[in-house]
């Protein structure tokens, strides 16, 4: 996993709620067996039959942060849904509440989910349609997001903040813990079962 | 200290817990299947690290697998689309290379991996169950903690048998009293989806109780559990009792002898102390709950069979407002249409949430007798093929072909969008599975959620019904 240390670009405002991971990446684009190329199933319907979608408007192009409306990343856990953002080039996504497992498998794969009040939420889309090429600063370092003399906290556990700042990968952490793990195998309850091939 | 079912099932797979870290669970089963397990192999393969515990590692094709073919199979020619194809072939790869089980498409064990679990008494009470899909909270009927993973994580267990996590908080939902007739599983959880909306789970670990549950099937109580993403819960649970027992003893992977004596000592014991507390509660009545149906774009905008399509003016909630006039658009419905007068295109009656023998059961009950109606396409797809076998012994495949339905292979078929089984855009259906997403089912698809009775009603009817309307 890439660091995230500090990031500035554009945003684009997303105002709809509840934008699940079919909206996301629909399942007719999970037939890839890589971790990239999908790209082009990011919010593909809405893309496709939406000529004034937010994502379609020239003033938006290039952006790297996407601001968008309570729960965020809802439904299925597929990890598509991240690289898909991440493959379009955002790197971070912004909103007041996001769907579990999205918000567990972004911050996996490097791409930062920032938790930030729905009023605070409103007020940055506001800015950013007044004026498209505002820039936005999100911060793991200070645990904040800034734009236009605006600062707001966000809340980042210090444990994904460290592993975030390293970009380290949860697999070398816990392999450091082998023997833990062969303790407990031990003493596991003997009529688990088991499906040996 | 006094504890829930959930802390409970957490603190006996805590390998290790250290300050400001997350604690490192271990996972008793991991369940794969071919969408969210080929990037995870790779990142093993250029890691160079083996599959830690082949052993409690089961894979199936269930996604991808279309659902019309005939048996038997010759490799994967079946499969038209290429892509597809490639997906199970890698997966085949994949599991022939780590020295993995797994049950491919044509086989007895196959099925939708949360249909094959419970059936082969892999799924047992007091276990970490985890696969790369979100529907794994189905599992939480047994008394499990099960959830759903994302594909690093998937490589994780693989890699070391154990996945870093907070604990999330805990919640129980309690729903006590009698359910009406012709009041389903289905019901009952679409009616707390909408009570507590789609983001009302959101961290908990949740634990249904109340005489409702007590008195459901293991299948009702999966069918319950399934859904518990659908309002944003990290997992949903049942304690274990009798029926639990009963359902499992005798099951292929189900203990032996004195060790299943053992186990159900054990098991008993997997209960929330009487004492202590959840972080968060909701009630519900069972006596007033009706056949419960989705009108919108998400799980939690549903209403009762007897409802009209909302008017949009009438959500307090600005956002919940936006909300409902989107989805209304994408259904192409209006404010104050009666929902029972809603017409279909399509009915399906399948899936991880109503695609067992005991749904199919429902179905075939109201539609023995009866004709689909005209111009209404009724797909029946088993959730696994033990679960098609099962339904031919007892006759319910002729049933549903004498009625006029599709019978079909095991697979997720129409849940999602990735098979052949797709709607059309535009085209409208009454699904017994979990997801009223915009192009869930198909590009332009608009689907209303139900339950394996309104499923079958809605058939013989062309329009969303309950058995009672017929």
């Amino acid at each position: 996993m890439e660091k995230f240390i500090v990031h500035a670009g554009t945003a684009v405002p997303l105002r709809r709620s509840n934008v699940d991971t079919d909206q996301i990446i629909p399942a007719v684009y999970l037939k890839r067996v890589t971790r990239t190329g999908f790209a082009d199933g990011l919010f593909s319907a809405w893309r496709t039959s939406e000529p004034g979608f937010v994502l379609n408007r020239p003033e938006h192009a290039g952006a790297t942060i996407l601001v968008a409306g309570p729960d965020f990343g809802t439904g299925s856990s597929r990890e598509h849904a991240v690289w898909a953002l991440l493959d379009y080039g955002f790197k971070a996504v912004i909103a007041p509440r996001f769907g579990d497992i999205f918000r567990g498998n972004s911050l996996k794969a490097g791409l930062l989910t920032v938790q930030l009040p729905d009023d605070i939420v409103q007020r940055l889309w506001g800015d950013i349609e007044e004026t498209p090429d505002v820039e936005v600063t999100v911060d793991v370092v200070e645990r904040n997001v800034r734009w236009s003399g605006e600062t707001h906290g966000f809340e980042l556990d210090d444990y994904t903040r460290w592993r975030l700042l390293e970009g380290l990968d949860d697999i070398s952490l816990t392999l450091q813990h082998t023997d833990a793990i062969d303790a407990y195998e031990s003493a596991r309850k003997p009529w688990l079962p088991t499906v040996a091939d | 200290m006094h504890r829930t079912l959930a802390e409970k099932l957490w603190d006996s797979h805590v390998v290790r817990s250290a300050p400001g870290e997350p604690d490192l669970l271990f996972i008793d089963m991991h369940l794969v299947h071919e969408v969210t397990s080929p990037q995870a192999f790779d990142g093993l393969r250029l890691a160079g690290r083996p599959v830690h515990r082949p052993d409690l590692t089961l894979a199936t094709e269930d996604h991808n697998t279309p659902t019309d073919y005939v048996l038997p199979l010759v490799g994967t020619s079946s499969i038209k689309d290429e892509v597809s194809r490639t997906q199970i072939e890698t997966l085949r790869a994949n599991c022939a290379e780590f020295g993995i089980r797994l049950y491919p498409m044509g086989n007895d064990n196959q099925g939708i991996v949360h249909v094959i679990g419970p059936q082969l008494g892999i799924t047992q009470p007091g276990m970490t169950i985890v696969c790369g899909d979100s529907h794994t909270s189905t599992h939480g009927a047994f008394g499990a903690l099960a959830f759903g993973i994302g594909t690093s994580q998937v490589e994780h267990v693989l890699a070391t048998q154990t996945l870093p996590m907070d604990r999330p908080k805990t919640m129980s939902v309690t729903v006590d009293g009698q359910l009406p007739h012709g009041v389903t599983p289905k019901d009952v959880i679409l009616a707390v989806i909408a009570k507590a909306g789609t983001g009302g789970g959101q961290g908990y670990m949740v634990e249904y109780r109340g005489s409702v549950f007590e008195n459901m099937s293991m299948e009702g109580r999966m069918t319950v559990c399934n859904m518990s993403i659908e309002w944003g819960a990290r997992a949903g649970m049942i304690a274990p009792d009798q029926t639990t027992f009963e359902y499992l003893e005798g099951r292929d992977h189900a203990p032996k002898g004195a060790e299943w004596d053992d186990a159900v000592a054990y098991w008993t014991r997997l209960r929330t102390d009487d004492q202590a507390e959840f972080d968060a509660e909701v009630t519900l009545d069972a006596a007033p709950l009706t056949p419960f149906v989705t009108w919108g774009t998400n799980p939690g905008q549903g209403a009762p069979l007897s409802a009209v399509v909302p008017d949009t003016a009438s959500f307090a909630d600005g956002a919940d407002r936006l909300a409902a006039e989107k989805a209304l658009h994408y259904m192409g419905l209006e404010a104050g249409t009666p929902l029972r007068t809603i017409r279909v295109d399509t009915v399906f009656v399948g899936s991880c949430t109503n695609g067992r023998i005991e749904d199919l059961r429902a179905a075939a009950q109201v539609l023995e007798g009866r004709k689909v109606a005209d111009g209404v396409r009724v797909l029946v797809v088993p959730g696994s093929m033990r679960v098609r076998q099962q339904a031919e012994e007892e006759g319910l495949d002729a049933i549903f072909t004498a009625a006029g339905a599709e019978w079909r292979q095991a697979g997720c078929s129409m849940c999602l969008g990735m098979n052949p089984d797709q709607l059309t855009p535009g085209e409208r259906s009454a699904s017994t599975s979990n997801r009223n997403f915009e192009g869930r089912q198909g590009k332009g698809g608009r689907t209303h959620l139900v339950s394996p009775l309104v499923a079958a009603a809605t058939a013989v009817r062309g329009t969303l019904s309950s058995p009672a309307d017929l």
